[in-house]
């Protein structure tokens, strides 16, 4: 759980100055630092990134009334709602971060054996 | 097996990002668009207030901006830099993408941005000398200390605005199709006043002309294509005395219009498909004199027709400082107002449509194409290399040659980008001549009184206008005026001869010699695009101009009225009498035979000829009468002047086929020449009406709603990148059309509507369809479309000092 709000924390504080892609940077780093299971590791980079994804999009898109999201959403998916751009915001953000933060897992445990064998099931 | 997890999952995450960081053809980088803190998201706006605090390198005392609600800026500043500098950071924050799209276009570097699929248009905006002309401009206009300065200010406060952008706060058109601004220069200024000029003045009918004089000989050239119209109500009434010397007219050479045998003709056959320009580009203007107002003071009208484009063509500001005091349309990527009012004069514009690019066949000396004859002797071609960068490709390198004429705009064995540009010919063109438009508009934002707008003209050269004009002193006054060259009658109308020195322009009409009618006895000046004068100017300006029932219509309007209001004149502005239906219902009806149409044909008849003559969205009589006068021409015409790619031809207009109707129904020219039988006007008549019948109603089902103007027309205002829907507003429930007053077509409409009452204080409305904000996540992007749909007028709110309260006024920006 810790991971995850580690993981919200610094890429929200991330992204303020460093491009998009620095979500992978985050997820991979606090997994790498902290993961003991991919399992947990891609949902804490998952859950971690599309939470601050969902909450900033979604704080946006209230204040502006939603005027742009359904343009956007006409424009890429071809549907004025604000659902898909919403969906697919969350997922895209979601996905790298849990790819990311498993790939950290993995290469910590690849790299330091102490972590190879799980310590509970 | 580990190692291997490890490994691919490394990859496939790497790769994820990778893929998702980069665009694809036209899929946008998705990684960047949909994050929250830098994609789309971040365009999404509010509606704006709270006041704000800049500081910015750049200014040189605090500039003052009164910001009110329909977000024009109201700028109050203590010299002219800060004043042009706040402008340019103004506009540049308002409308950055299109400033420098619309200038990437004019320069030929859209390949840079969307790749190859833009390179023949670059190539073709590049040989047509649009960089150099700029180039020139730019040149001239930095001549001046004064618009030097103009210029490095405004170019200035936009680069203020760029310097402090991130990605995440870059327009979304950047975003989408994934490049970055780069800053900006005094040339992109000059740039833009060129892609005016094209979209302008940059008709040309020279090549489609000699093709009808080569195939029908001059006898019937000059019978199908008069040089003045049968209908006409030019802008300078009949009647009004030339008070100046006329220069002598250049003699034309004896074989002037015959020698088209002898000029090369290469081979047309590959042509890119291009449509033609666009008739209905076109603008309305007048003003009423005292007399005829209602408050004792003149009232000026104008609204300028353009492509109907998002984010909009114009931009409102209010530009104050000790020497200035304006409002009104600015133009993004210029600094001024280029429509607009002071407290004491209004003005406007229209296009001309004077005849201002030529065509002459080269001849060189061999194949190097080093020199080519003129006057009797050999002369150096030079050669400029055009650099096109193209998204994804290596560069390519163009070489263009220049003569005295001009650029040749395509050598013999390439291919025209358009069908009305000849091959193997130099293009004389007004955009390639030095020009310093900044100063007119600067002084005509000065302006106090007829004398300044007189002297303000004279340094304007193109796209030439007709500028409207009203002051306070109760003056009104029109000129259809820009650098004009000086020909011999009908020098233009067919391609040229250029190794002969008599088909040179022979210098220019003086400035102060341009058409000019001020204060005539029936106490109005109006222009819409019609023929500048009549017959009895001494110089010739163009063969054709745009259809004459736009002027008529209003100059009968006009003559009605008395006491006008500002809300008679915006009446007039949103008129959809269909003068032209008037003029050929009479004809067309008797003419065709109603035996033999089926029952349903009869009752589309019969909602014709009950129509009131109104382009009102719900009529259903507008939609027949244009289909039908389309099926006609094309009947008519196409068997002789459509033979294709090999050989471009324009056929007779409109208001020629009338007269041959009225006068002629014998004519041989109603045979359809692809078919074994002879043809008459009933039977043409018949089967153009039955064919519109047929048209309509496999488009829009049996007669009814279905086939009502609105739906006919279908009237979208497009965003500048081409199927955009979604950054577009579609299928408008608005009247009017091509040749209308209220001149709303399918895809170009008033871009901007304005009346002033001057007097005591200036009293002015306008409206354009869009919003101040070209960022389609702005509650500022159309807002005012709906206004401009219903015919409505904002009022202008046009301040004296930036302490003034206002309820409007929704914030104040200071620029330290």
């Amino acid at each position: 759980m810790i991971q995850i709000l580690f993981i919200m924390l610094l890429s929200a504080l991330a992204q303020l100055v460093l491009p998009w892609w620095s979500i992978a940077i985050v997820a991979f780093g606090v997994c790498f630092w902290r993961s003991t299971r991919g399992g947990q590791a891609f949902l804490s980079g998952f859950l971690g990134i599309a939470v601050v994804w969902l909450l900033y999009a979604l704080l946006i898109h209230l204040r502006t009334e939603g005027v742009f999201t359904g343009r956007m959403g006409l424009l890429l998916f071809k549907s004025e709602s604000a659902a898909l751009p919403l969906l697919v915001t969350v997922v895209l953000g979601g996905l790298i971060g849990g790819l990311s933060g498993l790939t950290g897992f993995l290469i910590r445990r690849a790299t330091n054996p102490a972590v190879s064998a799980p310590r509970d099931a | 097996m580990r190692y291997i997890v490890t490994v691919f999952t490394a990859l496939l995450t790497v790769a994820l990002i990778w893929a998702l960081n980069r665009s694809w053809g036209s899929i946008p980088a998705f990684g960047p668009l949909m994050s929250p803190f830098t994609g789309f998201w971040q365009n999404a706006e509010v509606t704006r207030s709270g006041d704000e605090e800049l500081t910015l390198s750049g200014t040189q005392e605090p500039v003052t901006v009164l910001v009110d609600d329909m977000a024009v800026p109201h700028v109050f500043a203590r010299n002219d830099h800060d004043l042009y500098f706040a402008q340019g950071y103004l506009t540049a924050r308002d409308r950055l993408w299109q400033m420098e799209f619309q200038t990437h276009a004019a320069a030929g570097r859209l390949s840079e941005v969307v790749g190859s699929r833009a390179l023949e248009l670059d190539r073709f905006n590049r040989r047509m000398g649009m960089g150099y002309g700029a180039e020139q401009t730019l040149a001239e206009m930095e001549k001046n200390p004064q618009t030097r300065a103009m210029l490095d200010a405004y170019t200035a406060g936009v680069n203020a605005w760029i310097k402090q952008l991130k990605p995440a706060s870059y327009p979304i058109e950047y975003k989408l199709l994934g490049y970055a601004p780069e800053a900006w220069t005094s040339l992109k200024c000059a740039l833009l006043l060129k892609a005016m000029t094209s979209t302008l003045a940059s008709g040309a009918d020279d090549l489609l002309m000699t093709n009808v004089l080569r195939k029908y000989g001059p006898t019937v050239t000059a019978d199908l294509f008069p040089n003045y119209p049968a209908h006409e109500d030019p802008i300078i009434p009949v009647g009004t005395k030339w008070d100046f010397t006329p220069l002598p007219i250049p003699k034309a050479p004896a074989d002037s219009g015959q020698n088209v045998a002898n000029l090369p003709d290469f081979a047309l056959t590959q042509l890119f498909r291009h449509p033609r320009a666009n008739p209905a580009i076109g603008s309305n203007n007048w003003a009423v004199g005292p007399e005829k107002s209602a408050t004792g003071h003149p009232i000026l009208s104008n609204d300028p027709h353009l492509t109907l484009s998002l984010p909009s063509i114009w931009y409102q500001i209010q530009l104050v400082s000790p020497t200035v005091n304006v409002y009104g349309a600015s133009l993004p990527g210029s600094p001024n107002v280029i429509i607009g009012f002071n407290k004491d004069v209004a003005w406007g514009v229209t296009n001309v449509g004077s005849d201002v690019l030529d065509f002459y066949a080269i001849k060189f000396r061999d194949a190097s194409r080093k020199e080519y004859w003129h006057d009797n002797q050999w002369k150096p071609v030079r050669r400029r290399i055009e650099r096109i960068a193209v998204k994804g490709l290596p560069t390519v390198n163009d070489t263009v040659l220049y003569t005295h004429h001009g650029p040749v705009v395509y050598e013999a064995g390439q291919k025209a980008f358009k069908r009305n540009i000849p091959v193997g010919y130099a293009a004389q063109w007004i955009a390639h001549k030095p020009s310093n438009e900044l100063i007119c508009f600067y002084e005509l934002n000065r302006a106090r009184n007829f004398a300044d707008y007189r002297k303000a003209l004279t340094y304007y050269v193109a796209p030439a206008q007709n500028f409207i004009f009203a002051d306070n002193n109760n003056d009104i006054a029109i000129s259809p005026n820009g650098r004009f060259p000086l020909k011999w009658r009908q020098q233009g109308k067919f391609m040229l001869d250029g190794t002969n020195p008599a088909d040179d322009w022979h210098g220019y009409i003086p400035a102060e010699q341009n058409p000019l009618v001020k204060n005539p006895p029936r106490h109005f000046v109006s222009s819409a695009n019609q023929s500048s004068t009549d017959p009895t100017y001494p110089y010739y300006l163009n063969w054709i101009f745009a259809p004459y029932e736009r002027g008529q219509r209003i100059n009968d309007r006009l003559t009605q009225m008395q006491r006008v209001t500002v809300d008679s004149m915006r009446q007039l502005q949103n008129d959809v009498y269909n003068l032209r239906a008037a003029d050929a219902l009479p004809i067309l009806l008797p003419l065709l035979p109603e035996k033999g149409l089926t029952a349903s044909e009869q009752q589309a008849l019969q909602q014709l000829k009950s129509w009131k003559l109104n382009n009102d969205p719900g009529e259903v009589g507008p939609t027949i009468f244009t289909e039908w006068t389309a099926q006609l021409m094309h009947a008519i015409w196409a068997d002789d002047f459509n033979e294709g790619d090999t050989l471009p031809m324009r056929p007779p207009t409109f208001d020629r086929t009338l007269t041959l109707m009225k006068r002629d129904t014998g004519s041989r020219w109603f045979d359809n020449k692809k078919t074994p039988v002879r043809e008459h006007l009933p039977q043409i008549m018949q089967q153009s009406f039955r064919a519109t019948c047929d048209t309509l109603v496999r488009r829009y089902g049996s007669l009814g709603t279905g086939w009502s103007w609105a739906t006919y027309k279908s009237t979208d205002i497009r965003h500048l990148i081409p199927g955009l829907d979604a950054f577009s507003v579609l299928d408008l429930n608005v009247g009017g059309g091509a040749g209308i007053v209220n001149a709303t077509t399918e895809r170009t409409g008033p871009s901007w509507r304005m009346v002033v009452a001057l007097g005591p204080e200036p009293k002015a409305y306008g409206v354009y369809p869009g919003g101040q904000s070209g960022n389609p996540g702005s509650p500022y992007y159309v807002n005012m479309v709906e206004t401009w749909r219903q015919g409505k007028l904002n009022e202008l709110l046009y301040l004296t000092s930036s302490q003034v309260r206002h309820a409007r006024i929704t914030h104040r920006i200071t620029m330290n």
